[in-house]
C-alpha cells in the first residue's frame, strides 16, 4: 500500500466518521464542530486530488465564514433546551437499513470493474511549476466571465434578502423612510428664516 | 495509488449519510441545513475526481459556483431559521406542521 494510499484512508476514515458523528450528536454547537473536522478531512482529499485553490477556499469560506455564522446563530437563539428533549423518531432503524443498501448498490455500480484503475488510469502529477490558481482565474476571467458575474450578483442578492427577512417587522431599531411626510412636506418646515443683527451695526 | 472508483464510493458514502441525517433527525432544522452541506460537500468530492481523472478543469469551476450558491442559501436559510424561533420560540421540525395539505 503505497503512501497516497495510506493518507486517503486516514482521511477517509475521518471524514465519514465525523459525518456520522455530525448527525446523530443531539447538540447542535458540537453537531456544528464535527461538521468542521468533516470539512478539513474533505479539503484534504481535494488537496489529494490536486484541486488546491478549492480545498483553500473550502476552508476559509466553509470553516471560516459559514460554520462561524451556524455556530452564531446557534448561540444566538439558544436552542439547547429544545435539542434536549425532541428525540429521534421510531424509524430510525429500517433507515439506516435503506441507507446501507444504498451505499452497498451505488458502491456495486462504483466499484473497480467501472471505474477501476485499468479503466482510468490515474493522471500523471503536474511538474513543479504548475499553479491551479492560474489554470482557473484563465478559465474564470475568459470562457465562464458571465457565470462568475451573475455569482457576484447572487452573494450581493443573498446578503439584501438575509437583512431583509431578519428586519422586516421590526420598525423601533430601524431608521428608515417615511413617505407621506416626504410629499407633504412645506417650505416652511425645511427653511427657518432667523434674523441676524450684526454686533458692529448695533455698536454704531 | 488510489483509483477512481474508491473516490466515487467515499463521496457516495457521504451522500447517503448526509440523506439519513436528513430522513431521521428531528431536533432541530439547524442540522437538516448541516446535512444539505453535507450532501454538497460529497458531490463536489464526485465533481473534484472527475475533473482530476479526466483532466479537465470545469469540473474544478462548477464545484466553485456550487460553494457560492451553497453559501447565499446558508446565509438565507439561517434568516429564515431566525424568523422562525422569533415567530414560534422553537425551531424543532415537529413544531413546523402549518403547511398541511
Amino acid at each position: 500500500m503505497g503512501f497516497e494510499q495510506i493518507i486517503f484512508y486516514i482521511f477517509s476514515f475521518w471524514f465519514v466518521v465525523s459525518s456520522l458523528a455530525m448527525i446523530f450528536s443531539r447538540n447542535a454547537a458540537k453537531a456544528v464542530l464535527f461538521l468542521v473536522l468533516a470539512f478539513f478531512s474533505a479539503a484534504s482529499i481535494w488537496i489529494l486530488l490536486e484541486a488546491e485553490f478549492l480545498a483553500i477556499i473550502l476552508i476559509l469560506v466553509y470553516v471560516g465564514a459559514v460554520m462561524v455564522l451556524f455556530l452564531f446563530v446557534i448561540k444566538m437563539l439558544n436552542i439547547d433546551k429544545s435539542t434536549i428533549k425532541a428525540r429521534f423518531t421510531g424509524y430510525l432503524p429500517l433507515r439506516l437499513i435503506v441507507a446501507i443498501i444504498i451505499i452497498a448498490e451505488m458502491s456495486l455500480v462504483l466499484g473497480s470493474n467501472q471505474f477501476g484503475l485499468d479503466v482510468f488510469s490515474v493522471p500523471a502529477r503536474h511538474s513543479e511549476g504548475y499553479s491551479n490558481i492560474t489554470v482557473l482565474a484563465m478559465q474564470f476571467y475568459t470562457i465562464y466571465v458571465y457565470p462568475f458575474e451573475l455569482a457576484a450578483v447572487l452573494l450581493l442578492i443573498a446578503i439584501i434578502a438575509a437583512i431583509t427577512l431578519v428586519h422586516r417587522n421590526d420598525n423601533t431599531s430601524r431608521k428608515k423612510q417615511s413617505i407621506s411626510e416626504q410629499v407633504n412636506v412645506q417650505a416652511k418646515d425645511r427653511v427657518r428664516l432667523v434674523s441676524i443683527i450684526l454686533p458692529d451695526k448695533k455698536e454704531k | 495509488m488510489v483509483s477512481l472508483s474508491e473516490y466515487l464510493i467515499l463521496s457516495s458514502t457521504i451522500f447517503c449519510i448526509g440523506l439519513v441525517g436528513i430522513f431521521v433527525n428531528r431536533t432541530n432544522i439547524i442540522t437538516l441545513l448541516m446535512c444539505v452541506e453535507l450532501i454538497l460537500v460529497a458531490v463536489n468530492t464526485n465533481f473534484i475526481a472527475f475533473s482530476h481523472f479526466l483532466g479537465d478543469e470545469a469540473g474544478q469551476i462548477f464545484v466553485f459556483f456550487i460553494l457560492t450558491v451553497a453559501a447565499s442559501e446558508v446565509a438565507i436559510g439561517l434568516a429564515i431559521l431566525t424568523l422562525l424561533f422569533r415567530g414560534r420560540g422553537s425551531i424543532s421540525v415537529d413544531v413546523i406542521n402549518s403547511l398541511k395539505g
